[in-house]
């Protein structure tokens, strides 16, 4: 695991959406990360006040590393990292971190990734690394998100299925939840025996877990990550 | 090493000062679980400590309700970096419940409902400083807390108060648990910042 604290630069920034960013980070002696993991970030102002947060990694293993940030409304570190860090500008980072909830190419069974908000970030990360690998076990992504102005990586979701929760696109289903029958329907049979990977806000993935444990998947083989 | 982050400023707190380093004040209760939340009824709910030696100590929630409670105002960390204030909770105090437990063991795995598992010194169960909870703010311990009962040991961060607890071993050898096994500390002081292996 993780070393000390390291400098790392912002080499590039792209708006994902009107509040969300995704920051491409230079770090010199990176250790490589498995999709999934995420990193600390701390913040020094001038006077030596420190403010530390973790956020997880967008990018698949091997390219710079990216991270993508929500703005949290009132927060002290998302809105900076959004809205003020330029390129060119230094932060500290240590990681990566994690080793539960993440995913190796090297795994054989279905994949379910289930996202909720910006909780596809790590799952995107996901994602990325089956499209690279060689291995051809199926993986899929269901994603909700409040409205098609909140949707992240949208060039890269064309076959992950999405439920709008408060406003969907004009021709498309109207909004409202994911549900236990999506679940069956988008998803794999439970005899599959697929590894399904959470994450979202806690009452999304409370929900969606529980969701998946009545369709009859097997505890052990759901694994979550929360925010808020 | 230092270095400063070009016009970030941050925000201050009054409490900043109660906090141990690295972490950041929050006012709501964030969950962190690696798994579903387990369903766990009251009715079939058991506890047990199991010695060194093999004796096997149980407890209903008949039993454990039985017992002297404490209540308890507590300050969170969590190694995520939330910490949370002046909790308030009402649980056992685990030197109650292992007053009938003959051990000369200098470690505890803890293990869940659900499987999850973490270990930690028998000492630091001791000395008013370990509950197993199950009433937080007044009301019954929601389950996505850890109910029906948790592990509750505020000095170190909050893995170690398992959720959903339902046996301790103890035993002469140190056996590290879930997050332990995964590259965090296996101690987990939050004032030394003992966030991962090597800390």
């Amino acid at each position: 695991m993780p070393t000390g604290w390291a400098p790392a630069i912002l080499s590039a920034a792209r708006q994902e959406t009107a509040t969300a960013r995704t920051l491409q980070l230079s770090i010199a002696d990176w250790p490589g990360h498995l999709a999934g993991q995420h990193l600390d970030v701390r913040l020094t102002a001038e006077d030596g006040y420190r403010a530390e947060r973790s956020y997880s990694i967008a990018s698949a293993p091997g390219g710079p590393v990216e991270l993508t940030v929500q703005a949290v409304d009132d927060g002290e570190v998302s809105p900076f990292l959004v809205h003020d860090l330029a390129v060119g500008d230094t932060v500290e980072v240590r990681g990566p971190l994690g080793g539960w909830f993440v995913w190796r190419p090297t795994q054989l069974e279905p994949v379910l990734l289930v996202a909720g908000g910006s909780g596809l970030v790590p799952l995107m990360a996901m994602l990325r690394a089956h499209r690279q690998a060689t291995a051809s076990t199926p993986m899929r992504l269901l994603y909700s998100v409040r409205t098609p102005d909140d949707v992240l990586y949208r060039d890269e979701l064309a076959d992950a299925v999405l439920f709008h929760t408060r406003r969907a696109p004009e021709a498309g289903r109207p909004p409202r939840r994911l549900g236990a029958a999506d679940l069956a329907q988008y998803g794999f049979p439970v005899d599959d025996r697929p590894t399904c990977y959470l994450c979202g806000p806690t009452a999304f993935v409370e929900h969606t877990a529980g969701l998946l444990v009545e369709l009859g998947h097997a505890p052990a083989r759901i694994r979550t990550e929360r925010f808020g | 090493m230092n270095v400063p982050t070009r016009g970030f400023h941050g925000r201050r707190r009054v409490d900043d000062q109660k906090l141990p380093p690295g972490q950041y004040l929050t006012r709501d209760f964030p969950v962190l679980s690696a798994g579903p939340t387990p369903a766990v009824a009251h009715e079939t709910w058991e506890f047990s400590i199991i010695s060194e030696s093999g004796a096997l100590h149980v407890w209903t929630w008949r039993d454990l309700t039985a017992l002297p409670a404490d209540d308890v105002t507590v300050d969170l960390h969590c190694v995520t970096r939330w910490s949370k204030l002046a909790t308030p909770w009402q649980g056992v105090s685990l030197d109650t419940l292992l007053e009938p437990v003959e051990t000369a063991a200098d470690h505890a795995l803890i293990t869940s409902y659900g499987g999850y598992t973490t270990n930690l010194p028998l000492a630091d169960l001791r000395g008013g400083q370990a509950w197993l909870a199950y009433r937080y703010d007044g009301e019954p311990l929601a389950a996505e807390h850890g109910g029906p009962v948790r592990l509750l040991v505020p000095h170190l961060y909050l893995w170690k108060s398992a959720k959903w607890v339902r046996r301790i071993e103890l035993g002469d050898t140190d056996a590290p648990g879930f997050w332990e096994t995964l590259g965090y500390h296996n101690y987990g002081d939050p004032w030394r910042e003992q966030r991962y292996d090597g800390d």
